[in-house]
């Protein structure tokens, strides 16, 4: 407070009344406080959990996040316009299910597991096309296409599971990289996440996704088309569900109706955590990556202090519901001082605010 | 488009919303006689055996109640997802009081389920209502802080019938004039909750605020109350309905109640209540509650293997919001057509 009122005194540097320097940008922010909470989580845990710092601890934990962290890239990109998708918990299952039944029906796994990503791409392009080209709210329509594509899964293996996968696939699931704790499938899905993050913050396409969050209207009147974007949107994350759910059941050797129930609110509550507002136009990438991180260590770090998992779930709950009304907390803050910056000049400041 | 300018129907706007209203309960109504009579052609006890007409008005009781709340809070352009939570929690409360207060008054013991009911209903409203924050994120949160909280205190206890005093189990099970109490008690909380949202002006305001919170606001109307309210009551019928819960089953588990809020979202999404807000009414969620637990007994009977269920729920929710849209587009055409030709 008191450096401002320093710099407001000299006319010249009234702008940089408004404007924060630029070390508070780069570090002030939501996703840096993410970060630096995990990194506090992780210290602390290497300080007083015991075998947090082993080897297995790691693999464990890289395994229970991965398929977190690859639902949660085009989830990013859908809250970041406004939209959301509950239903990709679902399509795990589902894909989960086809990749079991084709491989029961005697198709080599790389050909089932196609098949059950273009099974996820299907259930995409449903909710996209309801949400965009029906015009549904997708709060709605997902909800809905949670309980169908459940409904699918579970009613086409009934309380059966499958267990029988070649082992070539298994494995390759499950190793680790030579001489790591690390497993090998975490690569390709670093390519993705590098991928996602180039999309969202180095491309038109991706400034498009902050445009149509922060204003739909203007965002098509600036040439943008919504509805296809959304569309797109939605198949992706149908896709990269689909996806997900072959290493899912590969990784666990299992494929059943209800697998990964529950997980998109696993997903949400990382995204929404990671600093992407639900009112859509802002967020990034690496601090959703830093609260998918967050959410398992601290539940891998609980569950090895033998915390039980519903405590873990209540912490987890905590931490969102923290999460979007610090936010909101913040931005009150932010507007009282702004004001009282506006009411020191004694001129309106409300106008250089929306310049 | 030159259709609906050749006939233009003339009606006043309130009774061409009320007649599309009107239509879509008498849909879903029309629709749980279908599926009623379907059932009972292939299995006559169904509903002609005394267990079975009995079912057919109780299993939806519960439902029921939580859905109308759910409706009362979608209705603000809000959503509550916590509900199943605060079901099982006060299910649990109801056994935990009369295993430890022996000889407690039933009275005390519903006063109790739904005050704690409706204490977690104004933390919800109050996360919403002040730190602007959408209810979908808040009560997200809360479903897995009050889920677990449930399976904390509960561990792996669960709550016996014989734990509970016969006069309370009875009245789960007990029946007037051959219609469940739970069913009677159902009725009557849907007919106040109907009726206030009906006629009093601090339920109308509910729709105002749903249709345009920022209008309502400019308006004058108490927008963070009326939520807060909405919150409230949702919440305190959640826990209600967690109280019948512990006495129509007898037994109550750490996931008593689990899921529940996807059927009364769905229940009430299917009945018409618009998740836009500020549209649909309590009898709509309702009998969507009704529609969804009578299939659900029904599809057994039928020859589908009750595994279909979900998918049935859902495809019943995605028919439900695309017939909503289509009416909502027709209206606005009718509404057009209207006012070409008035001027």
């Amino acid at each position: 407070m008191s450096t401002v009122t320093v710099l407001t005194q000299k006319p010249v540097r009234t702008y940089q009344a408004y404007q924060r320097p630029l070390w508070r940008r780069v570090l002030l922010t939501r996703e840096m406080a993410i970060i630096a909470l995990l990194a506090i989580v992780v210290a602390s845990a290497l300080m007083w959990v015991p075998n947090f710092d082993s080897p297995l601890t790691v693999t464990y934990l890289i395994r229970e996040i991965a398929p977190i962290l690859l639902i949660a890239l085009p989830m990013t990109l859908i809250i970041v316009t406004e939209e959301i998708d509950l239903s990709v918990g679902s399509v795990v299952g589902l894909s989960s299910v086809v990749t079991g039944l084709l491989v029961q029906a005697g198709f080599p796994l790389p050909i089932a597991g196609v098949l059950a990503v273009i099974t996820g791409m299907v259930a995409g392009v449903i909710n996209g096309a309801l949400v965009t080209f029906v015009g549904l709210p997708s709060l709605a329509v997902t909800i809905g296409t949670l309980a169908l594509f459940r409904g699918i899964a579970v009613g086409l293996l009934g309380t059966t599971a499958i267990s029988e996968f070649p082992e070539f696939w298994t494995d390759l699931a499950r190793d680790n990289i030579t001489g790591t704790p690390i497993p090998v499938i975490i690569l390709p899905f670093i390519v993705l996440a590098i991928v996602f993050s180039v999309l969202l913050h180095f491309t038109p396409f991706g400034r498009s996704l902050y445009a149509i969050g922060l204003n739909k209207e203007a965002a098509a009147f600036s040439g943008i088309n919504v509805a296809m974007t959304k569309f797109w949107l939605f198949v992706m994350s149908g896709s990269v569900a689909g996806f997900a759910g072959v290493y899912f059941t590969l990784l666990y050797n299992n494929a059943r109706g209800d697998n990964a129930t529950g997980m998109e609110l696993q997903v949400i509550a990382a995204v929404l955590l990671g600093g992407v507002s639900i009112f859509g136009g802002r967020g990034a990438m690496h601090g959703v990556i830093a609260g998918v991180f967050l959410i398992g260590t601290l539940a891998s770090a609980l569950r090895l202090a033998s915390v039980t998992s519903d405590i873990i779930n209540v912490i987890t709950g905590v931490l969102l519901i923290l999460s979007v009304v610090s936010a909101s907390l913040l931005a009150w803050v932010r507007t009282k001082r702004v004001s009282a910056i506006g009411r020191k000049k004694g001129r309106s400041g409300t106008e250089g605010d929306s310049a | 488009m030159s259709l609906t300018i050749e006939e233009p129907k003339q009606h006043p706007l309130v009774s061409a919303a009320g007649h599309i209203i009107k239509a879509r309960e008498t849909g879903i109504g029309i629709a749980v006689i279908l599926v009623v009579v379907a059932a009972t052609i292939v299995n006559p006890s169904f509903i002609f055996s005394s267990d079975g007409f009995r079912d057919l008005l109780l299993t939806p009781s519960l439902l029921m109640v939580v859905a109308v709340g759910q409706a009362i809070v979608i209705i603000t352009r809000n959503v509550d997802l916590s509900v199943g939570s605060v079901v099982g929690l006060s299910a649990y409360l109801t056994g935990r009081l009369f295993i430890d207060f022996p000889g407690i008054h039933p009275v005390l013991v519903f006063a109790a389920g739904i005050a704690l009911g409706a204490v977690l209903g104004l933390i919800n409203g109050a996360l919403v209502a002040f730190a602007k924050v959408p209810a979908l994120v808040i009560t997200l949160g809360t479903l897995y802080v009050y889920r677990g909280i449930n399976v904390a205190w509960t561990g792996s206890d669960r709550i016996n019938a014989s734990d509970m005093p016969a006069s309370f189990r009875a009245l789960g099970t007990g029946d007037f004039l051959g219609i469940p109490l739970l069913t009677i008690l159902a009725v009557v909380v849907l007919v106040i909750a109907a009726w206030y949202l009906r006629n009093l002006r601090s339920g109308r305001e509910l729709y105002a605020i749903g249709s345009d919170p920022d209008a309502a606001h400019l308006y004058g109307l108490k927008v963070t109350n009326r939520v807060l309210g909405a919150f409230i009551v949702c919440g305190a019928l959640a826990g209600l309905a967690g109280v019948l819960y512990a006495a129509r089953y007898g037994t109550v588990s750490s996931n008593a109640g689990f899921g529940w809020e996807l059927q009364a979202v769905g229940a009430a999404v299917i009945g018409g209540v618009a998740i836009s807000g500020g549209v649909g009414t309590v009898w709509g969620a309702a009998l969507g509650a009704y529609l969804l637990l009578t299939i659900n007994r029904a599809l057994p009977i039928i020859g589908i293997q009750d595994f279909w269920q979900r998918a049935v729920v859902g495809i019943l929710i995605i028919g439900a919001i695309v017939l909503d849209r289509v009416l909502a587009v027709r209206q606005h055409r009718r509404l057009v057509a209207e006012r070409e030709v008035a001027a």
